[in-house]
């Protein structure tokens, strides 16, 4: 077996809150090669940001609690590294950009300094070094003016110029994994336009590895080269962009795909997934999505679905994907 | 031709910026709005898009009237709303609802999803004989898709999109001829945002109802829309119906817009051609002169400056206005066709 650039092997996380045990994340493994684009598909409270926070080493904890599993990055086991290891790779090996650009700068220093600090943390370089570089950087994330802007402060800036800072705070230390949490969904379609185009770049450039965490169909439909669809902590499925778009072999994706509205579907009632989200406190037994799922059958309520193989590389964990893959085979012949 | 129900003409809304505390000094306005017509058929759903910033919120507000116009009317079947007295617009006010962006923030925590509800029915008395409430409320939830026995509970006991069911029935409950949908379906999942469109569909066919559709999801703006208006820094620069402002719009701005939406289908993505604008929407305080969109648009030559294009006629099927000195109508293919074969010649190339 080859080995991976970042490897997340059956992680479990859970949350252990006064109103009880949220399991937000159940078995979940994903594989993550340099250059490779992955999109961790999901809604909120499906664990997709919660899996980013454990590999980055950022959970709370308590009330977080890693109760299994492993993140290999290069071979080693990143939670059995002790913290000071870890602030090595962190940031400097693999970095994050998040989905609130103006909560996660600091308002009080300028850009600059934020930039530099990077460099005087984990490069131990000299401020004024450190603010060469920002500028550098500015530029490389396309920041007009970057010169006289470095000595400016977050709010200054506009959204999309916020969130190509926090872009050039990632990609300062030249990282091999770049997650991007939701990098766009609090911008505009024209910036987001910006931005995705920019994170391609940058990651074509520097043959980075990135993680795209995001609820949003078209954007993972541009970008990603492989999907994984998460639903109530687990991985439903998984598979090339392709693939998934194609011949989805999952009941919650074949329903995501269809609820999209489209051209072809106007002026039609909209396929819709019944019911909501399960609680991650109280998780359906067997199947976490069998209240809402039309192919339900009794075996759903009792035992969880294991992955099984569609294809090489395309992955369900559906008692019954042979159905919902052939629905849509079928059809499409 | 049937009357319109809602006309909106030339409607400005200018914010004061000030300076100073005790002597405010006025140093200059924030264009909100500035200059808006439109109308709104009985029946039909505008929708309104644009990126934030561009007005479209507090069109809302003008549209409820929650806020005067700084110029220009709004008239209601009708009537000039501006001219009404307190009283007569009071009754008005029925006829026109809102339905909020975020569940979480427009209901009030204290007050149980019955109070909620009913509350219009405190407000205007004459709708409902006394002692109806509870069954009335009950009947709204019914409506919405609410369980009726849930008329106790409480907001937080409710997830994103039940709260949103929950403002909807709030809107509908007097019975009011138009809903002005200020981003309904924004804050909510994927997987329930097709639940919400549906009841929002499903209602309007129910209770003959007219929408203002206001989103900045392009795709669930078509689906829903009869007639879609674009705005641009306080501006509408494109209206016309869904079709022709999807298939072949003829505005720089609505081009680029739509070309900016991500498609939710892989194949050919790589042949897409996507316009991608430069920089940032221009401060509504100081917006550029002549046309608005000047700054980013590539088409920009020395008229646009000078000249503030006119809302003007495109084609001669009729329908489909544009603001744009260089108006050319470009097609916009369908989500499975890639767009290699459009002549992109005068386009700036990613």
């Amino acid at each position: 077996m080859s080995e991976h650039l970042l490897e997340v092997d059956d992680l479990y996380v859970e949350f252990r809150t006064r109103d009880g045990v949220a399991k937000a994340i159940n078995g979940v493994s994903y594989t993550l090669d340099a250059g490779e684009t992955l999109a961790v598909l999901g809604e909120s409270g499906s664990g997709k940001s919660v899996t980013a926070q454990t590999i980055m080493g950022i959970l709370d904890m308590p009330p977080g609690f890693i109760t299994g599993g492993e993140i290999r990055y290069k071979g080693s086991d990143l939670l059995q590294l002790p913290e000071k290891e870890r602030q090595k790779i962190r940031g400097a090996e693999i970095a994050m950009i998040f989905q609130d650009s103006l909560s996660a700068l600091n308002p009080v220093f300028t850009v600059g300094d934020q930039i530099a600090e990077m460099f005087q943390v984990h490069r131990g370089m000299s401020k004024k070094e450190g603010m060469k570089r920002a500028v550098d950087l500015m530029e490389q994330v396309r920041i007009p003016a970057a010169k006289e802007r470095v000595k400016d402060y977050p709010h200054q800036f506009s959204g999309g110029m916020r969130q190509r800072i926090m872009i050039a705070m990632a990609i300062s230390l030249d990282p091999a994994v770049l997650i991007a949490d939701e990098p766009t969904t609090a911008l505009d379609v024209t910036v987001q336009a910006q931005i995705m185009e920019l994170l391609q770049d940058l990651q074509r450039e520097r043959n980075m590895g990135m993680i795209l965490i995001t609820h949003d169909l078209g954007v993972v439909a541009g970008v990603a080269d492989k999907i994984a669809v998460m639903y109530a902590g687990r991985i439903v499925e998984d598979a090339d962009v392709l693939t998934l778009y194609g011949e989805p072999a999952h009941p919650y994706t074949e329903g995501l795909l269809a609820s999209m509205p489209r051209v072809d579907t106007k002026g039609e009632e909209l396929y819709a997934i019944k019911g909501l989200p399960p609680s991650l406190l109280a998780l359906p037994p067997g199947c976490n999505f069998n209240p809402r799922c039309p192919y339900k059958q009794e075996i759903c309520l009792r035992e969880v679905p294991p992955r099984q193989e569609v294809a090489p590389g395309h992955g369900s964990a559906c008692h019954f994907w042979e159905e919902v893959y052939r629905a849509r085979t079928d059809s499409a012949s | 031709m049937p009357e319109p129900i809602l006309r909106v003409e030339n409607v400005v809304k200018h914010y004061p910026l000030t300076r100073g505390i005790i002597f405010k000094k006025e140093i200059g306005q924030v264009r909100a709005v500035d200059g808006v017509s439109f109308d709104l058929m009985p029946g039909e759903t505008l929708g309104i898009v644009g990126e934030s910033g561009c007005g479209k919120s507090t069109l809302a507000r003008l549209v409820m009237k929650l806020e005067d116009p700084t110029s220009g009317q709004i008239w209601f079947e009708g009537e000039d709303m501006a001219h009404l007295g307190p009283k007569a617009m009071r009754a008005k006010r029925r006829d026109i609802q809102i339905v909020l962006q975020d569940p979480y923030t427009s209901l009030n925590p204290r007050m149980t999803v019955g109070d909620i509800v009913g509350e219009p029915f405190d407000i205007h008395p004459s709708v409902l004989p006394k002692g109806d409430r509870k069954r009335a409320v009950q009947d709204l939830l019914e409506v919405v898709g609410l369980n009726p026995e849930h008329i106790n509970r409480y907001p937080h006991q409710f997830s994103g999109g039940q709260r949103q069911r929950i403002g909807i029935a709030r809107g509908l409950a007097l019975k009011p001829k138009i809903i002005v949908c200020d981003e309904p379906v924004s804050a909510l999942d994927v997987s329930v945002q097709a639940q919400v469109i549906n009841l929002f569909e499903s209602l309007q066919n129910e209770f003959n109802l007219t929408y203002i559709f206001i989103a900045h999801d392009l795709s669930v703006v078509r689906h829903i829309s009869d007639r879609v208006g674009v705005m641009y820094l306080g501006k509408i620069v494109e209206v016309g119906d869904e079709a022709s402002i999807y298939e072949h719009p003829s505005h720089p701005y609505t081009q680029a817009l739509l070309s900016a939406v991500p498609v939710p289908d892989p194949v050919g993505r790589d042949e897409r051609k996507r316009i991608v604008l430069q920089g940032d929407v221009p401060s509504p305080a100081n917006p550029p002169s002549g046309c608005r969109f000047r700054t980013r648009c590539w088409k920009v030559q020395d008229i646009c400056a000078e000249q503030e294009p006119p809302l003007v006629q495109i084609g001669t099927a009729g329908g489909q206005y544009a603001a744009c000195h260089f108006p050319q109508e470009r097609d916009i293919l369908d989500n499975d066709v890639p767009t290699a074969a459009l002549d992109l010649s005068e386009m700036p190339q990613e």
